[in-house]
C-alpha cells in the first residue's frame, strides 16, 4: 500500500491539471463574490509609492469614484493585464489608484519603468496589512470604488481585454449613470 | 519542397522511435537477441532524421524561407544570422525540436557508452529512452509541426520576441534542456532496474556519471538564465520565482537530492527505493516543466504557447509515462530495506537530512508554483504568491543544510566519531564568528552582510579542514579521486553562492533619478556623470543611448551605455549597462526622456551599485565543475560488471 502512495498522490495531481485544463477552457476563473460588494470600502491611510512621505486616506478619495488596482512587481499575472490596463487607463471613466501590495518600493518602481505606468494614484502597503481589511490575499485584484466610498465591483485575477469589455466596463457604466 | 523533408525526417524518425521502444522490451522479456539488437541502429537511425529536420528548420530560418509559418513568426530580414540560429528554438516548435534533438544526444552517447552493460540491461534503457522519444515526437508532429506551410507566402516575417535577442538566449536552452533531458537517462536506469528486478543496485553506479552530468548541465542552465534575467530584463534582478525558472528549480533541487542518495545506494546499498522514487520524480519534474511552461495552464511572462489541445496531450503523455512507472514502482520496488545498517550520527544521516531538505524544498516550490492552479480548484480566483511565499520559506529549508554540510564528509559511512565532529565545529565556527565580526565593521552591522560572510568561511573552511585531513592521512596517489574533488568544489560554490545572495541583496544600492546632462549622482563610492543621450541604431532596431561616465574620486571607472531599443514591430526593449566586477557590477538603466522628444534633455535613469552579485553565479559555476568533475571520476568507467566489484573495497577506507 505504502508503495502505491507515490502513484495515487500523482495521479490526484493529474487530476488537478485535467480539471485546470477544464475549466480554463469553460469558465471564467475570476468570477466570486466579496463580502465587501455594496459596503463601504475599509478606511485607510497609506503613503504614495513615489513621495512616501504624502499620505493618501479613504478620505481623500471621496467625490469621485476609482478603480483600485492591487499590483505587485513580483506577481506574473499583473504583467498580464499591465498592458490592458495601460490601453483602457484614459477611457475608463473613472481615475485610476494603483495599490501596489507586499512589494519593495525599489522593485515597484523598476516595474512600473520597465513596464509603464497607466496610474493617476500610486499608493503603497510595503507590509500588507491595509490589504487584509480589504479582504485581498493575492495580486492581482481591482476594487471599483464610487464617489461616496462604496465597493461597487471587484475583480480577482488580471483584467483581461474580455473581462474589460463584458464586466469591468459595463459595472463602471452602471455606476456613473446611477449617480452622475 | 525542402521543409516537406524535414518533416517526412520527423515521421521517419518516430517510426523508429516506435521500433527503438517496443522491440528491444520485448527481446530482453523473450530473451530474444536479434530484438535486442534492434535498440542501438534505431536509436543512430532515429538520431540521423532527427537532426537532418533539425538542420532543415536551421536553413529555413537562414534562406528566409516566410512560407514556412514558424519562419515567418519568428524571423524577418533584418534579424542577422546569429539570432536567426536562436530563433530555431525561440518560440514553442522549435523548442520542442531542439528537446527532441537533445534527448537523441543524450541517447546515442547511452548507446555508444553502453556497450559493456549487460545486453539485457542496456536494451531495457535504450527502449525506456526510445519511448520518451515517441512521446515527444508524436506530440511534435501532432499538435506543434514547426514545419506547417504559410499561403500565400508574406513577403516578409515578424521577428522573434526582443527580450530573446541577446547573446545569453542563444546558449541558455540548449544547456538547459541538456539538463533537462539528460535526468532522461537516470529515469530510464532506473525503469530498467525496475524492470529487471535482479540487478539491484549495480545499475546504481552505471547512472551516476549521467546524473552528475545532466545535473551540471542544468546547474550551467540555471545559472545562464539568472545571468540573462540580470542583464536583459533591466531591472536588476537574478532569481523571480517565475513559474518557468521554477520549472527548471524543481529537477534541479531533486536531481541533487538523487545525486546524494544515489552516493549512498551505491555504496551501502541503502535507500534503493528512495533513489527510484527519485530518478523518477527528477524526470517527471522535468516533463512537467515542459508541461506547465507549455501548456499555457500556468500564465507567464515566458509561456509563449496556449492551447487546450496541447495541455491535454502533455497531460496523457504525462499520466503514461509518470503514472505508469509509478504504479511498476509500487509493484516491483524493493521490498526489503536493503544495505548496510547505519547509526543516527553517520554519514547516511546527514544525507538523508539533505535530501528530506531538498525534497520538501521542491515540494515547497512546486506548491507555490501550482497555486494559481489550486485556487481556481478551490474556486479562490487566480492569484500568485510569489517571492514573499518563496523568500520566506526557501531560506529557513535550506538553513539546516548549509549548517551540516561541513560535518558530511567527516562523517564515516554507518558510524561516525563525535570527537571529530567536535573538532570541526570549534574550528569552522571560530573562523566564521571571528570573520563575521570583522566584516560587521565593514558592512556597518547589517545582519545580512554578516551572516553571508560567516556562511561563506563556514563551508569554506569546512572544505578546506577536509582537504587537509586527506592530504594528512592518505598515501599521496590516492588522496583526491575525483569524486571526492567534485565534492569539495561544489560545496564551496555553495559557501560562494550564498556569500553573494546574501551580501548583494543588503549592500546593493539602487537609485532612481532624474539625471539632466552634466549631472552627477554619487552612489556606493562612485561618481556617475550623466553625458546625455543619442540616437544609435542596430541591424533591427533603433535605440536611444545615453552614456554616463563612472568615477572613483575622480580616476575614471569605465564609460557606459544603456540603451532603449524599438524592434522594427514597435516593441521596446531595456538594454542596461553592465560593468563587471569580482567585488561588484555597476549597473544602468535607461528609463524615460523627462520631456516626451526631447532626447538630449534629462532622462529618467536607475543606477545600481551590486556589490558580489557575480559571485551568485560564480557559486552556481563551482557547483556545476563539481558536478562534471565528480562524473569523471574512475571509478565509474565501466569495465565488464565482474570488474567492478573489484574496486569496491577500497571505499571502505575512503569513507
Amino acid at each position: 500500500m505504502n508503495r502505491l502512495l507515490p502513484f495515487i498522490g500523482f495521479m490526484l495531481l493529474m487530476g488537478l491539471f485535467g480539471f485546470g485544463i477544464w475549466w480554463n477552457t469553460r469558465n471564467d476563473p475570476n468570477a466570486i463574490p466579496t463580502p465587501l460588494l455594496n459596503k463601504p470600502a475599509p478606511a485607510f491611510n497609506l503613503p504614495k509609492l513615489y513621495e512616501p512621505t504624502q499620505m493618501v486616506s479613504k478620505a481623500d478619495l471621496l467625490g469621485q469614484p476609482y478603480l483600485l488596482n492591487v499590483f505587485a512587481s513580483w506577481c506574473i499575472e499583473c504583467g498580464v493585464e499591465h498592458p490592458v490596463l495601460e490601453a483602457a487607463a484614459p477611457s475608463l471613466g473613472v481615475k485610476l489608484v494603483g495599490y501596489n501590495y507586499k512589494d519593495a518600493p525599489a522593485d515597484a518602481k523598476g516595474w512600473l519603468a520597465a513596464h509603464g505606468n497607466p496610474y493617476a494614484l500610486l499608493i503603497a502597503d510595503e507590509s500588507g496589512r491595509t490589504a487584509i481589511d480589504f479582504g485581498v490575499y493575492g495580486a492581482p485584484e481591482s476594487f471599483l470604488i464610487d464617489a461616496k466610498g462604496v465597493i461597487r465591483y471587484k475583480h480577482i485575477g488580471p483584467i483581461t481585454p474580455d473581462v474589460l469589455a463584458t464586466k469591468l466596463k459595463p459595472a463602471i457604466a452602471a455606476m456613473l449613470k446611477e449617480a452622475p | 519542397m525542402t521543409p516537406e523533408l524535414g518533416q517526412l525526417a520527423l515521421i521517419l524518425a518516430l517510426l523508429l522511435a516506435l521500433a527503438q521502444g517496443i522491440l528491444p522490451l520485448l527481446g530482453a522479456w523473450r530473451g530474444n537477441h536479434a530484438l535486442m539488437a534492434v535498440a542501438r541502429p534505431a536509436a543512430a537511425g532515429q538520431a540521423v532524421f532527427v537532426a537532418f529536420a533539425f538542420g532543415i528548420l536551421t536553413w529555413a530560418f537562414l534562406h528566409f524561407d516566410f512560407s514556412v509559418q514558424y519562419v515567418a513568426d519568428n524571423s524577418n530580414l533584418e534579424l542577422p544570422w546569429y539570432y536567426r540560429i536562436a530563433a530555431v528554438w525561440g518560440a514553442h516548435e522549435g523548442s520542442l525540436l531542439l528537446w527532441i534533438l537533445i534527448l537523441n544526444v543524450w541517447t546515442v552517447a547511452l548507446a555508444a557508452f553502453s556497450q559493456k552493460l549487460p545486453e539485457v540491461f542496456a536494451s531495457r534503457v535504450l527502449a525506456v529512452m526510445g519511448l520518451i522519444a515517441v512521446g515527444f515526437l508524436a506530440f511534435t508532429l501532432f499538435t506543434s509541426n514547426p514545419f506547417g506551410r504559410l499561403l500565400p507566402m508574406p513577403s516578409n516575417g515578424a521577428d522573434l520576441n526582443p527580450v530573446l535577442q541577446d547573446p545569453g538566449m542563444a546558449f541558455h536552452p540548449p544547456v538547459l534542456y541538456t539538463g533537462y533531458v539528460g535526468f532522461s537517462v537516470a529515469f530510464a536506469f532506473a525503469i530498467a532496474g525496475l524492470l529487471g528486478g535482479e540487478l539491484e543496485q549495480a545499475w546504481v553506479r552505471w547512472a551516476r556519471p549521467w546524473t552528475n552530468v545532466a545535473w551540471a548541465f542544468l546547474t550551467l542552465g540555471i545559472v545562464a538564465g539568472s545571468w540573462w534575467a540580470y542583464a536583459e530584463l533591466g531591472w536588476g534582478g537574478w532569481w523571480f520565482w517565475d513559474p518557468v525558472e521554477n520549472a527548471s528549480f524543481m529537477p534541479w533541487l531533486v536531481g541533487l537530492a538523487l545525486i546524494h542518495a544515489q552516493a549512498v545506494t551505491e555504496k551501502r546499498g541503502s535507500l534503493r527505493a528512495w533513489t527510484i522514487l527519485l530518478s523518477i520524480f527528477a524526470f517527471s519534474l522535468s516533463l512537467l516543466g515542459t508541461f506547465l511552461v507549455r501548456s499555457g495552464v500556468l500564465t507567464s511572462v515566458h509561456a509563449f504557447a496556449s492551447d487546450p489541445r496541447r495541455g491535454v496531450f502533455i497531460l496523457a503523455f504525462l499520466t503514461i509515462v509518470v503514472g505508469g512507472s509509478l504504479l511498476l514502482y509500487a509493484l516491483r520496488a524493493p521490498r526489503v530495506a536493503g544495505g548496510k545498517p547505519f547509526q543516527l550520527l553517520s554519514r547516511e544521516t546527514a544525507l538523508l537530512i539533505g535530501n528530506l531538505m531538498f525534497a520538501v524544498a521542491a515540494a515547497m516550490v512546486l506548491l507555490g508554483t501550482l497555486f494559481p492552479l489550486i485556487g481556481d480548484a478551490l474556486n479562490l480566483g487566480r492569484i500568485s504568491v510569489g517571492p514573499p511565499y518563496f523568500g520566506f520559506l526557501f531560506p529557513l529549508l535550506m538553513l539546516p543544510v548549509v549548517l551540516l554540510m561541513p560535518f558530511g564528509p567527516f562523517l564515516r559511512w554507518g558510524k561516525g566519531e563525535s570527537p571529530l565532529l567536535k573538532q570541526v565545529l570549534l574550528r569552522a565556527g571560530i573562523a566564521a564568528a571571528a570573520c563575521a565580526i570583522v566584516a560587521a565593521f565593514f558592512v556597518d552591522g547589517k545582519l545580512k552582510a554578516i551572516a553571508g560572510v560567516a556562511a561563506l568561511v563556514w563551508l569554506g573552511v569546512g572544505v578546506l579542514l577536509y582537504a587537509y585531513k586527506r592530504w594528512r592521512d592518505v598515501p599521496p596517489g590516492r588522496r583526491y579521486p575525483a569524486e571526492m574533488v567534485g565534492m569539495l568544489l561544489a560545496h564551496l560554490g555553495v559557501g560562494v553562492f550564498v556569500a553573494g545572495v546574501l551580501l548583494t541583496e543588503s549592500l546593493s544600492v539602487t537609485s532612481d533619478v532624474r539625471m539632466a546632462p552634466g549631472q552627477t549622482q554619487h552612489i556606493g563610492s562612485y561618481d556617475f556623470r550623466f553625458d546625455g543621450a543619442h540616437r544609435t541604431t542596430g541591424p533591427n532596431w533603433k535605440a536611444d543611448q545615453g552614456v554616463i561616465t563612472v568615477t572613483r574620486d575622480g580616476k575614471p571607472v569605465t564609460v557606459m551605455h544603456p540603451q532603449k531599443r524599438t524592434y522594427l514591430r514597435g516593441q521596446v526593449q531595456t538594454e542596461s549597462a553592465v560593468d563587471a566586477g569580482i567585488f561588484r557590477d555597476l549597473y544602468v538603466a535607461l528609463g524615460e526622456p523627462m520631456d516626451e522628444g526631447n532626447i538630449e534633455g534629462a532622462w529618467a535613469l536607475r543606477l545600481y551599485y551590486k556589490p558580489f552579485v557575480r559571485w551568485i553565479w560564480g557559486g552556481g559555476i563551482l557547483m556545476m565543475l563539481g558536478g562534471f568533475t565528480c562524473a569523471a571520476d574512475q571509478r565509474f568507467r565501466v569495465k565488464r560488471a565482474v570488474a567492478v566489484r573489484a574496486d569496491l573495497v577500497p571505499q571502505e577506507t575512503r569513507a
